[in-house]
């Protein structure tokens, strides 16, 4: 039998859990493209290659990098601003995990139980999900596999998610800069970015200001 | 969680929904006093909620939310129901626990957290229905009173399993017919708040959420007594409009009915000597600090000419 492919999709209504094809999580040091582990150093030049040929590359930060509930979190969040700056990339939040459907602006906000409204409404090709907490970022993962056409990663602070088409694992401040830097050389080296234009969406208490 | 931690990374500050920074700006997190009447005039921790239109569950939700005396310390545990949709909308701890474990999950996490912060007071409040409270869990209902663990339990008495169609519960009363249980019930409704008592809860409560005052004062005397003395129970009506044929407007009606003289939920508290003293004390130390502000008050102001 040959290798399962965690690709992007539409693949099916109810996607297999890429585990359950014999995808399997990467050690300390490695990652994993499309289901294949690979270096860790590979993954970050992949990554940036898959940001740089977006069109609307994304960033999905989770709670745990939007709230300050440690001074590592502020640190992440710092490295993620820098990253979508690099790119530029859009930066949509997942603020909490509670169903928000149908109240939801699909513009400016994701939520796991329907992430696909995001996707689709943004038309979403390249994204990736940073400070979800893993079984959260397991469903939205598949959930997008299964019904939307974007090439998803995961910036795991655990073991990584077999279900993102490229998964890097214990995600730290140095890990989200490193993939800072390999989108700084490839631009340097001439990759230019296909990203359509767009004005970041900027939001107070009293509603959206940008 | 500490209330110095419902902060927003300020990074990323900008890109987030108004919801969340009502809930950093105007939230009543480390309010002293807060109360129901905050409703209205700061955000809520509950957003939004999943019940039915007009169902009571949802004002006592609110009611409880804005009452609970230091919500940044507290942790819900739930059980499965119509309470189970709601947490995930709400902006306090909360644990989902198998069906009728609640009190033993809470028994756990009580002893955990007071070993785990000792200068910390960490309330714990198990909220379930009647059918986790009462029938299913109520072994681990009735053995965590036997052991007179430091928590509060709140029952959301809606007299039957409302969530899976209707079918019959202990707290339904006698001869009612629900869609799942046609032949009608043939035993009285269980007295839970005086079992309660007798099994060793040092405050019982029972009554609706037709008067927000009335929940507030039992909710926070619960939280108060069981941080210091031992086990309380509040056994809240929350009639289920739509499996005893009301509409949603109806909801508040059928608990002014429910309370009033004759009616199944006429207010009734037990309180113990030592909880008594102990609500003594808080009213006391409540109505000094209220002249003390006054006096102050008092001196601040100019004298005129």
């Amino acid at each position: 039998m040959s290798q399962y492919q965690v690709k992007a999709g539409p693949e099916a209504f109810l996607p297999p859990a890429a585990a359950s094809m014999g995808v399997i999580l990467p050690d300390p040091g490695e990652c994993h493209i499309e289901g294949r582990i690979a270096p860790e150093e590979e993954g970050y030049e992949y990554a940036a290659r898959k940001f740089l040929e977006a069109k609307v590359p994304t960033i999905f930060p989770g709670p745990l990098v939007l709230w300050n509930w440690n001074e590592n979190a502020t640190k992440k969040a710092k490295a993620i601003r820098a990253l979508a700056d690099a790119l530029p990339a859009r930066l949509i939040p997942m603020a909490d995990y509670r169903p928000k459907y149908p109240k939801i602006d699909a513009e400016a906000e994701i939520n796991p139980n329907h992430p696909n409204l995001t996707i689709w409404h943004n038309k979403i090709d390249v994204c990736i999900f940073v400070g979800v907490h893993c079984h959260q970022a397991n469903l939205a993962l598949k959930i997008i596999r299964g019904g939307t056409d974007c090439f998803t990663m995961a910036m795991c602070a655990q073991a990584g998610h077999e279900d993102a088409c490229l998964s890097f694992r214990d995600a730290s401040v140095e890990k989200i800069t490193k993939l800072m830097d390999a989108v700084n050389k490839l631009k340097k080296e001439g990759v230019k970015s296909q990203a359509e234009s767009f004005v970041q969406i900027k939001m107070t208490s009293s509603g959206r200001v940008a | 969680m500490n209330k110095d931690k419902i902060t927003l990374c300020e990074e990323l500050a900008d890109i987030m929904p108004p919801e969340y920074h009502e809930l950093v700006e105007t939230a009543t997190y480390g309010k002293e006093g807060r109360g129901w009447k905050d409703i209205g005039s700061s955000k809520e921790l509950i957003e939004q909620h999943s019940l039915c239109a007009g169902c009571p569950e949802s004002i006592a939700f609110r009611y409880i939310l804005a009452s609970l005396p230091a919500p940044e310390n507290t942790v819900f545990v739930g059980s499965t129901g119509c309470t189970s949709l709601v947490f995930p909308h709400v902006a306090v701890q909360n644990i989902h626990s198998l069906f009728g474990n609640q009190n033993a999950i809470a028994s756990g996490l009580k002893r955990t957290l007071k070993r785990r912060f000792p200068d910390v007071e960490k309330d714990v409040v198990v909220l379930a229905g009647d059918g986790a409270t009462v029938d299913i869990g109520l072994d681990m209902t009735m053995q965590s009173w036997f052991r007179q663990e430091k928590f509060t339990t709140i029952c959301f008495d809606n007299e039957l399993y409302a969530n899976t169609g209707g079918q019959e519960s202990g707290l339904m009363q006698k001869g009612f017919v629900a869609k799942m249980a046609p032949a009608g019930k043939n035993f009285d409704k269980v007295r839970l708040p005086e079992i309660a008592r007798e099994a060793g809860c040092h405050y019982v409560a029972m009554l609706t959420v037709s008067k927000p005052n009335r929940v507030e004062k039992a909710i926070r005397q619960a939280v108060m007594i069981a941080r210091e003395i031992g086990p309380t129970y509040v056994q809240l009506y929350t009639p289920c409009i739509l499996e005893i044929g009301k509409q949603s407007m109806e909801g508040l009606d059928e608990m002014k009915d429910a309370e009033s003289i004759g009616g199944r939920f006429v207010m009734k508290e037990y309180i113990s000597d030592q909880a008594q003293q102990l609500i003594d004390d808080m009213e006391a130390e409540e109505k000094a600090k209220k002249k003390a502000a006054k006096e102050a008050k008092k001196a601040k102001k100019p004298v005129s000419a």
